[in-house]
């Protein structure tokens, strides 16, 4: 279980974080929704450290990663992220970017992370662009190579921030699907997202975040129908 | 004007050619050397690390190459006799590569800076969210990408390199600039040996123009 509590995020005089509770129960999605400057990429960065929280915690599994005794680096592998923007290795072909991690993090060797590899990608439906550069693929391809790379560290919960914005209208679908499946595989998931379709779909807790504070955290036939707070009607009714 | 003359003594211009490029090569090597502990310095999370790449930056840029040399080859042996009551003289080509070697560096370390901080921080952050070390991040996914970018000013920074070896002459090196400028005041023909050499020179510059633009043509085919 992920289990965020009291967090805080100061950039500077920015108080972008204002005491942040959420907890993620083992195979659940929980979308997080708001409006832009909400702070919900910070939140996401927060769980997997790559901000350092200003104040509060953060528990996984039950180990607080805000402890500065704790290994970062062996926290991360349980926490995999998916950016909006890939961030494949541009240097590395798509087989490589994917099997990279398991060798060099989890000791894993050529030969299994490369079948591995070859099966995640077979999964996202890409089996045939293993020996391709990342620029040779369009930004949906890009973003399946991710979420393969993603899974191949075997991490127990996902994040994912904004997954498809960075993509044209059409290729949104195919990485969704990709998603959806994972969610009804069991995977836990935490998904900053503008797809209301998606967070209707597939989560089981929507969150609102609103100016560095979470409004409401319902099921998503409840704040999609019911929204309590007017601030998450409002945001609803424009994005709507 | 005699250009019969150069030719007479092209053997002569030409072991001072080997010995520009020679030199050149030595402070090349010591100036990559020098630039990549420099720059890896200059960006790493080290407080004092990074500080003293810094100075060492300024210091480099901000007084002339030629001082630098002259400071090396006269006042280093200087300041060693005073520290250890004994003696001990360079020979001016070693002297002057340590110089121009100390004085690339300082330069190669920014270019390799400006490489690694080119990079997009968003590949930092996928190596890290996927568990890699700082170490292992810095190796396996920066660096590779930062050498792309630092070849083509590497290229420039070599050729500036090369004609400043001419510095070199001042403290006695018989390098080309030094022989063909000694033949000039032997043979009252400065306009031939200056000549030659520029020409000498002008070739081992455009050969290396020639390989960047090739090593770049290379790296954008790849890319
Ligand atoms: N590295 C940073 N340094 C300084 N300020 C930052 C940094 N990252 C985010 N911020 C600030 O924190 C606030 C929240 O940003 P954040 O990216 O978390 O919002 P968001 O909800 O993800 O927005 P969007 O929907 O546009 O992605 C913003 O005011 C932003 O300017
Ligand atoms: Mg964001």
């Amino acid at each position: 279980m992920i289990k965020v509590s009291n967090l805080h995020k100061y950039f500077g005089n920015n108080h972008v974080l204002k005491g942040i509770d959420l907890e993620v129960e083992k195979g659940t999605v929980v979308c997080i929704i708001g409006p832009s400057g909400s702070g919900k990429s910070t939140l996401l960065r927060c769980i997997n450290l790559l901000e350092a929280p200003s104040k509060g915690h953060v528990l996984i599994d039950g180990t607080d990663i805000t402890d500065p005794k704790q290994n970062i680096n062996a926290l991360r592998t349980e926490v995999g992220m998916v950016f909006q923007r890939f961030n494949l290795f541009p240097h590395m072909t798509v087989l490589d970017n994917i099997t990279l991690a398991p060798i060099k993090v989890r000791g894993m060797a050529e030969k299994d992370a490369q079948d591995l590899a070859k099966a995640l990608l077979k999964r996202v439906g890409l089996a045939d662009k293993a020996d391709a550069y990342p620029k040779q693929l369009s930004g949906g391809q890009q973003q399946r190579v991710a979420i393969a790379r993603a899974l191949a560290m075997k991490p127990k919960y996902f994040l994912f921030d904004e997954p498809t914005s960075a993509l044209d209208p059409e290729l949104v679908g195919e990485v969704l699907d990709v998603m959806k499946s994972m969610a009804l595989e069991g995977t836990t998931m935490v998904v900053v997202t503008h797809e209301m379709g998606f967070a209707r779909e597939v989560a089981d807790r929507v969150v609102f975040m609103d100016d560095g504070v979470i409004l409401e955290d319902k099921p998503p036939e409840i704040l999609f129908t019911r929204p309590e707070n007017p601030r998450t009607k409002s945001f609803l009714d424009r994005v709507l | 004007m005699n250009f019969s003359l150069v030719s007479q003594y092209s053997g002569f211009l030409l072991r001072g050619a080997g010995l520009t490029i020679v030199m050149a090569l030595g402070s090349i090597i010591l100036g990559c050397l020098l630039g990549t502990v420099l720059g890896l310095m200059r960006v790493s999370s080290s407080k004092p690390l990074s500080l003293f790449s810094g100075a060492y930056l300024q210091i480099f840029r901000g007084t002339p190459m030629l001082l630098q040399i002259m400071f090396i080859f006269f006042a280093i042996p200087q300041i060693y006799n005073m520290m250890t009551g004994s003696f001990f003289n360079w020979k001016p080509e070693i002297a002057g590569i340590i110089a121009l070697g100390m004085n690339s560096g300082a330069y190669i370390a920014e270019i390799i800076r400006a490489g690694i901080q080119g990079v997009d921080i968003g590949q930092t952050e996928a190596s890290r969210a996927l568990g890699l070390t700082q170490h292992q991040t810095m190796q396996l996914v920066i660096l590779p990408q930062a050498l792309r970018r630092v070849i083509p000013p590497l290229c420039n920074e070599f050729i500036v390199l090369l004609k400043d070896t001419s510095l070199i002459s001042s403290i006695g090196a018989k390098e080309l600039m030094y022989r063909s400028r000694s033949m000039g005041v032997t043979t009252y023909d400065f306009v031939s040996f200056l000549a030659g050499a520029a020409i000498v020179y002008f070739c081992l510059t455009f050969i290396l123009t020639q390989a960047s633009s090739w090593v770049e043509r290379r790296l954008a085919v790849s890319d």
